[in-house]
């Protein structure tokens, strides 16, 4: 499994607002890509996993495993990715959020209920399926939000200053966490960050980008 | 102020519930036999004995729930699909835009205007059939008033659609939607499946209040019902209409029943709707647990945008082929265009019209005034006080939405007649008040709360006094939302019909009393006329409040956000 960007530019009107070299990220390993806000980090996240807001438009090509993305659907993509905020969704309980994560390949009720119940219990949650996510700590929600993607089965992550609120003391936790398992599913892994110690963290290389500023 | 802040919530409390318990109290009594008007039988179930032997009763109960669950769970279906399948695309932005001025055209003219569409003799028979059949004369199929009210239910759905739509964009902005359906489309869903089990739960339970309204309109619509369901027997508001409008005096009674057994119609039915969520909820719990993506929903997209276009094709085509009815001079079956056009219509219908155009506006305007200071008043009493109490108190002013008119506009005359108000100006826009209050309410409640507060705190820095700050920041700030409320409580006012009718006592006509009455029977190029001049005035009103604000602000760019 890769991740391979080659020669992404992102155009609104005819002007490029950036641009990314060549990249390539293996199965496993995580890149990270650093700048200040507002200089298109999120925009180049949204179009590798296919949300990028059409007033862009995009030159150069995405590939996941050798095959192009371009105009394939969100959903279609096998692109999973986490937030600044869980997004744990509010109306369903913290084994629901999960199920609904859990890949359809896994057939049968009780299959399904014992893949939610592992993923708990590898987070450190078990017993924790009927709760709502709004009593858990912040800690706990970016776990689960992280197991609810794993569970998905995606081919490769992305992770959009994904540990952007926690607070100090949790982060680093969490940080290893999230690369520990990334790795160990053999995710390529693209990080957009404006925190050093998230790119150094990770062990692996750094693109910087100042945004072409129009 | 600060005294005014505190009144004006209370007063606003007293001015719209008082009516209803009043008219309720002078609905219930005369159904169990006490009537201060008239020779009571003495207190007793005489009434509703008479009630269940009225022939047709039970054919008119089935009717009305049948056609207001149908036409109820049809445009939450179609608003919902239409938002699921289309959210986020460019026609959903221009969809949006074109609502409210569809949802301003009254139900009386549009209602008029789809019988004027689809009645055997109708534009879409002239216009489609006659390549195809070959028909001189109109088909003998009743396309309108059909038994089973299919008719009522289509005319229903078009009107109840956009305004379900509008209540769902708004919910949709106060739920972090897109960045839930972007979570759920990572995890591999499809984006209809994604937004029904994402998406929708948060904002069904926001929309649910306006869905009952729907419900609760639906049980009781009188103007469609008048014209667009069958007559023998018709849905029971018709029929209870009939018996309140009988010259015997005895079957008033009976029509106090039939009001107070169409309030527990719509009790019961709002009820069964609640306690219908239970099992929904639990399939779509089922469902997520199962994990099935659904697939990219293009048969959902077609659906709904098709019938979205059919929705929106009836009101403009409702309202077009008033216009050209109001024009033409001879029009003979099965031509699909008049062939000969006049304004003689027009020119014979003025002087007559005038009167009834004025008391319109009149009452409109004054209604719409009254119901602006009051929301104000109470928007800024809920928000200086800072309790959650007065916000709960507040939720009563949507009383009328959810009571069914005939249900305790008859006690409401009963009232009138005894406090010698009826048929006085002041008594119809009262009771015009009951329905413009909440909406005026509802339109400007969420950008007078989400008014970023620290403008205000800024001009009270520059030494400005609070009464000064409230008019020329804040009202000036928010004049934009000032007048679309104002707008929608001015269509709401020119569309009532039985309010005016009752509080009125027939001495106060206006443009919907007039066109109604013409309906029944009258020439169709006058009643046209009634009637487009009817959805004509609210479409005005909605270009002004766009017009005027696009105007003050048209060098204020940062007016025009949002």
């Amino acid at each position: 499994m890769s991740l391979r960007l080659e020669g992404i530019v992102l155009e609104v009107a005819g002007r490029p607002v950036v641009a990314l070299p060549e990249l390539t990220v293996p199965a496993g390993e995580v890149v990270t890509i650093m700048g200040p806000s507002g200089c298109g980090k999120s925009s180049l996240l949204a179009c590798v996993s296919g949300s990028l807001d059409p007033a862009f438009t995009v030159r150069g090509r995405v590939l996941l495993d050798g095959r192009d993305l371009a105009g394939l659907a969100p959903e279609r993509r096998g692109i999973g990715i986490l937030f600044q905020d869980d997004l744990l969704f509010p109306h369903l309980s913290v084994g629901e959020n999960l199920a609904f994560g859990l890949s359809p390949e896994v057939r049968g009720r009780a299959a399904r209920r014992a893949a939610v119940e592992r993923a708990l219990e590898e987070c450190g949650l078990a017993g924790f399926a009927g709760r709502d996510p709004a009593t858990l700590s912040g800690g706990q929600r970016a776990r689960v939000a992280l197991m609810r993607t794993l569970l998905s089965r995606p081919r490769a992550l992305l992770l959009d200053e994904p540990f952007g609120k926690l607070d100090a003391a949790l982060r680093g936790q969490i940080r290893t966490f999230v690369f520990e398992h990334a790795r160990d599913a053999g995710l390529p892994t693209l990080l957009v960050t404006h925190d050093p110690d998230d790119a150094a963290a990770t062990g692996g290389p750094v693109v910087v980008i100042d945004g072409v500023s129009p | 102020m600060s005294a005014a802040h505190r009144l004006i919530p209370a007063l606003t409390v007293a001015v719209i519930v008082g009516p209803v318990l009043v008219g309720l109290l002078g609905t219930v009594l005369p159904a169990f036999g006490v009537h201060p008007g008239l020779d009571g039988v003495g207190p007793g179930l005489d009434a509703w004995r008479d009630l269940m032997e009225a022939p047709g009763l039970a054919t008119a109960v089935r009717l009305t729930v049948t056609t207001a669950f149908a036409a109820t769970l049809l445009s939450l279906a179609l608003a919902a699909g239409f938002c699921a399948a289309w959210h986020g695309s460019p026609w959903f932005a221009r969809l949006r835009r074109l609502l409210p001025p569809l949802l301003a055209v009254p139900h009386a003219a549009f209602a008029i205007g789809f019988a004027f569409l689809v009645a055997p003799s109708g534009w879409l028979v002239r216009l489609v059939f006659p390549w195809g059949t070959g028909w001189t004369q109109p088909p003998d199929v009743a396309l309108i008033q059909d038994p089973l009210g299919i008719a009522l239910i289509l005319a229903l759905v078009c009107k109840e659609v956009p305004f379900l739509v509008l209540v769902i964009v708004a919910a949709l902005g106060q739920t972090r939607a897109d960045a839930m359906l972007a979570a759920a489309r990572a995890l591999g869903y499809g984006p209809v499946t994604a937004w029904l089990l994402v998406v929708l739960p948060p904002v069904y339970r926001q929309v649910r209040l306006p869905v009952l309204a729907v419900l609760a309109y639906s049980l009781s619509a009188v103007e469609p019902a008048l014209l667009l369901a069958p007559t023998a027997p018709p849905p029971l508001t018709p029929l209870v209409l009939r018996w309140f409008a009988d010259p015997d005096l005895a079957l008033q009674f009976r029509a106090a029943a039939g009001a107070v057994l169409q309030l527990a119609i719509v009790a019961a039915s709002i009820a069964l709707w609640l306690a219908a969520e239970r099992p929904v909820v639990a399939a779509g719990r089922w469902r997520i647990a199962a994990g099935r993506r659904g697939g990219p929903g293009r048969p959902v997209r077609l659906a709904t945008g098709g019938a979205m276009t059919l929705a929106v094709a009836a009101v403009v085509g409702a309202m077009a082929v008033l216009a050209v009815w109001a024009l033409a001079w001879t029009w003979r079956f099965p031509d699909a265009l008049p062939d000969r056009w006049s304004t003689a219509t027009l020119a014979a219908a003025w002087p007559e019209l005038a009167v009834p155009a004025g008391h319109t506006l009149l009452v409109a305007g004054l209604a719409t005034g009254l119901a602006l200071v009051l929301a104000v008043g109470c928007l800024e009493g809920a928000r200086r006080g800072r309790a959650a109490a007065p916000h709960r108190v507040l939720l009563m002013i949507h009383l009328p939405l959810l009571m069914p008119a005939v249900g305790f506009l008859f006690g409401v005359q009963v009232a009138l007649v005894a406090g010698g108000l009826d048929g006085t100006l002041a008594a119809v826009v009262w009771v015009h008040l009951l329905y413009v209050l909440p909406y005026v309410f509802l339109t400007l409640a969420d950008p007078w709360r989400s008014f970023d507060e620290r403008y205000e705190r800024t001009a009270r820095g520059l030494g400005v006094g609070p009464l000064t700050v409230f008019v020329r920041v804040r009202l000036a700030m928010l004049l934009r939302p000032l007048l679309t409320a104002a707008a929608v409580g001015f269509a709401v006012s020119v569309g009532q019909y039985l309010p005016t009718l009752f509080a009125g006592g027939g001495r106060v006509a206006t443009l919907t009393t007039e066109a109604m009455a013409l309906a029944a029977g009258g020439d169709r190029r006058v009643v046209a006329v009634y009637a487009f001049a009817q959805g004509a005035l609210p479409l005005v009103a909605f270009v002004l409040a766009l017009a005027v604000p696009a105007v003050l602000h048209r060098n204020r760019k940062g007016m025009h956000a949002g």
